[in-house]
């Protein structure tokens, strides 16, 4: 084989190293989902608070990623902040009183939402609201309460 | 008494002078060869040739790197992370850390220390040897000959390698994460997963890279050209192209820092 | 005489020094035309120009009665693909060998298949006398071979014309006597017009149907051999005879010695 060929032979090699890396990233390290989204069906929660919740944020089950945040309002009925998430449809027998609560991944990390099933016989279905919630907790809260406990206790 | 501090005034001029003009000449060079990219893709051959040299040969330098800097990464990731009782966490810092900053800057400055300085000697060579004229006087335009499948070949090989650089760190991570440390392997992979964007942390390291293949490639193909033709022109210039670039790199990324994230 | 360069006038500086003030010459057709002065005379300088490869500050150089320094990019090239050019260090490309080196303008130039190519390039070679040695690295070649090669890759397009660069510099008397013997073999050969830039004078000489000597930015003398031997000129004596010292002094411009000395020990 000439030394053109070997040249040829590398590159071609040095490329697909580059694609396996660049597949490595899409898929294994980040969360690249290709043109298409999964499909999914909606539901929706109110929060009183969601502490530091974004949009793409993941939806857990079990530390299991179901699906995602797809868009937070306020709702202008009852001024709860209203949190829209798409559930991927492999998981469409999720009981109707799951309860969402939103957690934070280790002390520092982003926050998420868990869910945590019910025992019910009916299965969220799209456009439903998930009623159990429980809001972020919000560390400057529990210090207050924490420091008025302590005042209070110091009487 | 007002000698020196005149000398002086003078020497900071000129310097700049000096500066900007060489700021102008490369700003010229690029303008000048902008048209004569196109034809690297009509010699595939030499673009074949050219992304060999450049990255095929420095595989070895950014692997190892990589490699390595994911161990350091994951190891110190975990002696903070593991206080807060979140070492999980570590697959997704290392991660990050090497998508959105030290495998772009990392994997270019390596690149201009071992691709860039060869480019600005060869070039540097090729002047001071004549060839580039002789290539002129061929009627061989050297910009599609020898500047443009360079350039091309350096867009193209950055993000490869700077994406292969990340692979292979976030390999060390799990190295020493999971195989050393103890960390639930599930979890590393999961919270990696689920909080690393493709959009927001991929495609912005993988944009980073290739701004900073364009930097070296311009810098150390117009310091080979514009190389004084002797041996110590050539020389100083090979320098000249590894500090230029370096510092380039760590001021684009700020810029690019300041204007993705 | 038909005159294939026509240089008027020439004006050219490098640096703020002037190279060239006010030079005219011109070059023969079908002959071989020696440009000679002493080093440091702007001799390749002068070439490049001729070549279009810089452009004069004024003046006029023609080329088959065109303006060089007027032409767009694709004319000139056009123009060089006539003119062959023998660089001092031969200027092989580095990374190709002896074979590719000599084909390498032909495949640029020409869309001439492969079993076409090779029998040029052998036959180019073989002018040289290095069909033997076309296996080998530019890198292995000596100074000597580097050249001859570079001289069948000038002449590989059948060029018109061909300009040597110091051909003679730094070569034994062997490789000399065979540059020599080569450049005369092939203007006659081939009917081309030579134009060879030196400062050796007998071998130049030897060859030469016409020379000329640049001093201070023009030139001094011209004609055949003959007449330059017997040129009145200081300069061109001193030049051709090689004296240390006349009309360019031995020494670098400097104050007088007996007031140098002072001045230190003061």
């Amino acid at each position: 084989m000439t030394r053109k060929q070997w040249i040829e032979i590398w590159v071609g090699m040095f490329v697909l190293m580059g694609i396996i890396a660049l597949a490595v990233v899409a898929f294994k390290v980040s969360n690249f989902q290709g043109l298409q989204e999964r499909s999914s069906y909606q539901v929706h929660a109110l929060f009183d608070n969601i502490g530091g919740l974004k949009e793409r944020a993941p939806v857990k089950l079990s530390g299991v990623v179901i699906g995602r945040v797809n868009e937070i309002k306020v709702d202008p009925d009852t001024y709860f902040a209203k949190v829209s998430m798409s559930i991927y449809d492999d998981f469409d027998q999720l009981p109707i009183d799951t309860s969402a609560s939103i957690l934070t991944s280790g002390l520092l990390g982003d926050q998420y939402i868990g869910l945590n099933v019910g025992a019910d016989d009916l299965f969220l279905k799209e456009g439903d609201r998930i009623e159990l919630v429980q809001s972020a907790i919000v560390l400057e809260d529990l210090i207050g309460q924490f420091l008025t406990k302590f005042a209070d206790s110091g009487e | 008494m007002k000698q020196p501090v005149l000398n002086a005034l003078g020497h900071i001029g000129r310097q700049t002078l000096g500066i900007l003009a060489q700021w102008g000449r490369a700003g010229l060079f690029l303008l000048h060869l902008l048209p004569a990219l196109p034809y690297s893709v009509y010699r595939l051959e030499l673009l074949i040739k050219q992304v060999y040299f450049t990255g095929v040969l420095s595989l070895p330098i950014i692997l190892t790197a990589g490699l390595f800097v994911g161990m350091v990464l994951s190891l110190q990731g975990y002696n903070v992370l593991v206080d807060f009782n979140s070492e999980e966490a570590v697959g997704t810092m290392t991660a990050l850390s090497l998508l959105r900053e030290l495998g772009p800057v990392v994997a270019a400055l390596l690149f201009a220390g071992r691709a860039g300085s060869a480019m600005t000697a060869e070039i540097g060579l090729m002047k001071s040897t004549e060839q580039l004229s002789a290539l002129e006087m061929m009627a061989v335009d050297p910009r599609k000959f020898v500047f443009a499948p360079r350039f091309s070949a350096t867009l193209i090989v950055m993000p490869l390698l700077s994406l292969m650089f990340i692979a292979m760190g976030i390999l060390g991570g799990y190295m020493v994460a999971v195989g050393w440390l103890g960390v639930d392997e599930g979890a590393f992979w999961s919270q990696m997963h689920a909080s690393v964007d493709w959009r927001e942390d991929a495609v912005n390291g993988i944009i980073k890279s290739v701004a900073f293949g364009v930097l070296i490639a311009v810098i150390a193909l117009f310091q080979g050209e514009d190389a004084v033709p002797t041996s110590e022109g050539v020389s100083g210039a090979t320098t000249r192209t590894v500090v230029q670039s370096s510092l380039g790199i760590l001021a684009l990324d700020f810029v690019l820092t300041a204007v993705m994230f | 005489m038909s005159a294939l360069i026509e240089i008027r006038d020439l004006t050219f500086s490098r640096a703020g020094r002037k190279i060239f003030d006010g030079l005219s010459l011109d070059v023969p057709a079908g002959k071989i035309t020696a440009i000679m002065g002493p080093s440091g005379t702007g001799k390749t300088t002068l070439l490049k120009l001729i070549a279009g490869q810089l452009s004069p500050d004024s003046g006029t150089i023609k080329v088959n009665g065109e303006l060089v320094h007027r032409m767009s990019r694709r004319k000139l090239y056009d123009l060089r693909s006539q003119m062959g050019m023998l660089f001092q260090s031969g200027a092989l490309l580095t990374d190709l060998n002896v074979f590719d080196n000599v084909a390498f303008p032909l495949r640029e130039h020409t869309d001439l298949p492969e079993v076409l190519i090779r029998p040029l390039v052998l036959m180019k070679l073989q002018a040289v006398g290095l069909r033997g040695a076309r296996n080998l690295k530019a890198s292995e070649l000596s100074g000597g071979m580097a050249r001859r090669v570079a001289l069948a890759r000038a002449i590989a397009m059948d060029p018109s014309m061909i300009f040597y660069d110091e051909p003679f510099v730094g070569q034994d008397p062997i490789t000399m006597g065979v540059l020599i013997s080569l450049i005369k073999k092939l203007n006659d050969s081939l009917k081309l017009s030579s134009v060879v830039v030196s400062h050796d004078v007998a071998e130049v000489l030897s060859i030469a149907d016409f020379a000329c000597v640049i001093a201070n930015g023009q030139v001094v003398a011209e004609g055949d051999s003959e007449s330059l031997y017997q040129s009145e000129s200081p300069q061109v004596q001193q030049f051709l005879k090689g004296l240390p010292d006349g009309p360019v002094p031995y020494h670098y411009p400097v104050a007088a010695f007996g007031d140098d000395l002072k001045t230190e020990a003061s």
